[in-house]
């Protein structure tokens, strides 16, 4: 698995969890991947989600079992 | 208007205050929206007529206190101008409470604004033997506390699984708030406990390749109160997939209410008395 780029959102809350994502995946090329460390809950319930109305696509969860998840995210296509 | 009718009054929203001859006038809301007109109407009423505040209820609506008996009239006649009607009080079908719903939030799984339109145009102010509230929210995340409602309407989805298109990423298992789902990505498995769902649509919403679709539809809970007795609202119908089989519901859950309920007695008090079994067994006739 080659991994582009990491980012560790679990110390901040939405939205700016999704803020930092967003600005990290703009730097980025279509088809490079990132990895987002955050934390279960909020950010868990919105961060994905907010990835895919932006076109992105998570395509790997890990449970890292101390409160967060690290999923691998494509950067998806510019409109 | 000597010979104040206080019930007539109390019909028309006046709340009478403590205070001699004044009265607290409530506004009729529907699913807490008020437009900049209205506003501007409800301005100038409570300032000229009232102390120059309004009061927010819980219920989403808002009431202009301090209206002398005197002015009543020519208040109604200043609000009707500007758009804004009198709110209900006593034992009628009273505001109709609503989050924001679909048309605006992310989360949001129905068009809570038109269910709470449609609910008002059908059964607002509606005459009972005692009150009855309903109450719309758009997800689970239960913003508008639906099981407060002696009726209320929560927005669902029913999850459907397609092997097919499933990366068996995991994700669905991680956003899933009800311990539903559980995937095996090494073995590329996955199973869905229906009976643990909620029909929140996280799994739908999130799943980055569409694996999880799901038409959303309305989970109905019969019975809340949340006043000196509390009783949470009871769900045990199906997730209702069209506005024609709720609007079925609601007409004979109200029907029922109507010609079953004592004086004063809400709703759950009634199906207590009677028995759920019968609500359930004439809700299972119409759909």
């Amino acid at each position: 698995m080659n991994i582009d780029n990491t980012i560790d959102i679990t110390d901040v809350v939405c939205p700016v969890t999704y803020v930092k994502v967003k600005v990290e995946l703009e730097d980025m090329e279509p088809g490079q991947v990132l990895s987002v460390r955050l934390n279960s809950g909020d950010a868990m319930q919105n961060v994905p989600r907010s990835l895919k109305n932006d076109g992105h696509r998570v395509f790997d969860v890990t449970d890292n079992e101390d409160g967060t998840y690290t999923i691998l995210v494509e950067r998806g296509q510019d409109d | 208007m000597a010979d104040a009718n206080f019930k007539e009054l109390k019909k028309g929203g006046f709340m009478k205050q403590k205070q001699k001859d004044r009265f607290s006038m409530r506004l009729k809301t529907i699913g807490g929206q008020v437009t900049i007109q209205q506003l501007e109407t409800i301005r100038h009423v409570a300032g000229t007529y009232g102390h120059g505040y309004i009061h927010l209820t819980s219920r989403q609506g808002i009431e202009i206190p301090f209206i002398a008996l005197e002015d009543i009239d020519t208040v109604k006649k200043e609000l009707a101008k500007g758009g804004v009607q009198n709110g209900v009080c006593g034992a009628r079908l009273r505001t109709i409470t609503a989050c924001q719903g679909n048309a605006v939030c992310p989360s949001g799984l129905i068009d809570t604004q038109h269910i709470a339109k449609e609910c008002e145009a059908r059964y607002g102010g509606r005459e009972f033997p005692a009150k009855f509230k309903i109450g719309i929210t758009g997800c689970p995340n239960n913003c508008l506390k639906t099981e407060e409602n002696d009726l209320g309407i929560k927005g669902g989805i029913e999850p459907q699984w397609h092997h097919d298109d499933c990366i068996f990423c995991g994700l669905c298992q991680a956003v899933c708030p009800s311990s539903a789902i559980t995937v095996n990505k090494k073995e590329k498995t996955l199973s869905f406990s229906k009976d643990q769902c909620i029909f929140c649509g996280k799994c739908v919403t999130t799943c980055p390749t569409s694996a999880w679709t799901g038409q959303a539809g309305y989970n109905v809970s019969l019975g809340g109160l949340y006043g000196k007795q509390i009783t949470i609202g009871r769900h045990f119908l199906p997730l209702l997939h069209s506005e024609d089989e709720l609007y079925r519901v609601i007409d004979v859950v109200l029907d029922f209410f109507e010609s079953h309920a004592k004086p004063g007695e809400r709703f759950a008090r009634t199906v207590e008395r009677i028995g759920w079994d019968k609500v359930e067994q004439l809700v299972r006739e119409v759909l």
